[in-house]
């Protein structure tokens, strides 16, 4: 689809990330999860990925956000092909674990935020457990850390003005599930492979 | 175009041409590791460099408004790459949006127009003002003084260094009516070579460093004999420019000098922001202000030196459709 390669290349251009020549992980999906600073967090993973890596993956979105206007839903869906997740008000029926469950039984590959937010302080915070038990259910999909450098610099939380900063998504060693390991420590090792200091298991 | 302009791309293609047969050479007899790690950095180097000169000279033939727009874009792309490393804080980000989208291309326009005496206050005294105005409005004063002065530096260094190069072409000169392109490309060759030269000379005989700890690759042997073979080279180049043959090794001395610690001084900028390289953008080289770094502080000099001994004096006034529609 000609629209989803310029979307794509034109967000390479303007946040100056590179395109990935191969998946880090090899071939299959992947679970990727990447630190929340910006709202174009997602659209650069995304265009960063290779071209057919990107055609099987679905960023998760907010769905208040995303499904607000006919053309939000419209391009959420048909462009960026996104698994939209609740923030606020989760039941039983809407639970996003399952959603992105879904996807990920399907054979596409998810990218989530496991921080849960936007942080604006350049620092990369806790992991919620979110990442803990979609990985639970998917043990043998590797996870692929993507540490994002310099987005929220480009457009902070709080303005719409942008400034050309150039950005890098750098993918990092996947790292796999171990069902031995609590729940904390997998949570701790997950954000310490964001910055590439944990060995693949 | 003339036939001395012709005569300057030649010397250029020649070069290159040279170059790239040494690198081909080079590469073809193999080595250790890092004996070949270094000629394929070499090999990236002049590719790149026939992209460049392609692209400059297109520009500088297409005239002053690609000139122009050509500079323009470099100034921002080498602004993005200074802004990218230093360490900007969320209360910069109004003023960086101000200093990227207006200033900089204000101040192109003002070249763009020739309106010599608002391009050189352009910059020091609207832009030096209006930086900190703007700073202020954002209320935190942890680091204002280090964040007012970066910016102010990046702008002066990336935009208003860089665009007298540009501002060559508007040079009323004695005896040298419509040949400015001929000088903007002597100034461009001569500091570009020096870099290139001094590179050579280094690789092949350095030993001793200049500065240690501020450019480990620069050594005694590089300076010199680059700047030696520069000089030597250039005053060859004298018939395209309003200088007899000494007075063209004494601008081409000048240029190398200042091509020289301007690219010490922001070497030493980098590695006070913790980088090796500005960038990635150009293969071979870094990024683009790796590129220019020996042309920011030497652009101005070599304009007003010009100006000043061979020139016939800017006129400061606005064109006169500006005038005109401004009501005067």
């Amino acid at each position: 689809m000609i629209l989803r390669r310029l979307i794509a290349s034109t967000t390479r251009l303007i946040t100056g990330v590179r395109r990935l020549h191969e998946p880090v992980h090899g071939e299959g999906p992947a679970i990727y999860y990447a630190n929340h600073s910006s709202h174009l967090d997602f659209v650069v993973v995304w265009a960063a990925l290779p071209f057919a890596a990107r055609q099987l993956t679905s960023p998760a979105a907010a769905e208040d956000y995303w499904s607000k206007s006919t053309l939000r839903r419209w391009v959420s869906c048909n462009v960026f092909n996104a698994v939209l997740i609740p923030r606020e008000g989760i039941t039983r029926e809407n639970n996003p674990i399952d959603r992105l469950a879904e996807v990920l039984g399907s054979g596409r590959s998810v990218l989530i935020f496991p921080e849960g937010t936007r942080r604006s302080d350049g620092v990369v915070g806790e992991f919620k457990s979110g990442l803990h038990h979609l990985a639970k259910r998917f043990p043998l999909v590797p996870l692929v850390p993507v540490h994002l450098e310099n987005l929220s610099r480009i457009m902070p939380k709080g303005s719409l003005l942008p400034v050309p900063i150039i950005a890098q998504a750098h993918f990092q060693k996947p790292i796999q599930f171990c069902p031995s390991e609590p729940k904390g420590e997998f949570l701790t090792r997950a954000r310490a492979a964001l910055f590439g200091e944990s060995e693949i298991v | 175009m003339d036939r001395e302009f012709i005569l300057l791309l030649g010397s250029v293609v020649g070069i290159l041409v040279v170059s790239s047969i040494i690198g081909a050479v080079l590469a073809s007899r193999g080595g250790d590791e890092k004996k070949l790690k270094t000629i394929q950095n070499l090999n990236a180097r002049i590719r790149s460099w026939w992209v460049m000169a392609a692209v400059f000279s297109a520009g500088i033939w297409l005239g002053h408004a690609f000139t122009t727009v050509m500079f323009a874009a470099v100034s921002f792309l080498a602004m993005r790459e200074f802004i990218t490393l230093t360490k900007t804080e969320r209360a910069d980000h109004e003023v960086l949006f101000w200093a990227f989208f207006v200033i900089t291309p204000l101040h192109y326009l003002l070249v763009g127009v020739r309106w010599y005496g608002l391009f050189t206050i352009f910059i020091p005294v609207y832009a030096f003002a209006f930086i900190p105005f703007r700073r202020v409005l954002a209320g935190e004063t942890k680091g204002f003084l280090a964040s007012t002065a970066r910016i102010q530096w990046a702008l002066l260094v990336c935009v208003y260094a860089v665009s007298h190069v540009p501002m060559i072409l508007a040079l009323p000169l004695k005896n040298y009516e419509g040949q400015n392109p001929k000088l903007l490309f002597f100034f461009v060759l001569t500091a570009q070579l020096s870099d290139v030269l001094q590179y050579v000379w280094g690789k092949t005989c350095g030993k001793h460093p200049v500065a240690p700890h501020v450019s480990p690759h620069k050594t005694w042997e590089g300076t010199v004999g680059g700047i030696a073979t520069t000089v030597l080279i250039s005053t060859c180049l004298w018939w395209a420019t309003p200088f007899s043959p000494w007075q063209a090794a004494l601008m081409a001395l000048l240029i190398c000098l200042a091509g020289f610690f301007g690219g010490l001084v922001l070497s030493a900028v980098k590695r006070d922001l913790g980088a090796k390289d500005w960038g990635s953008s150009i293969a071979g080289h870094g990024g683009f202000m790796d590129r220019i770094d020996s042309l920011c502080f030497a652009a101005p000099l070599f304009f007003h030196l010009c100006g000043f001994y061979f020139g016939t004096g800017m006129d400061p006034r606005p064109p006169d459709w500006i005038l005109h529609w401004l009501g005067k």
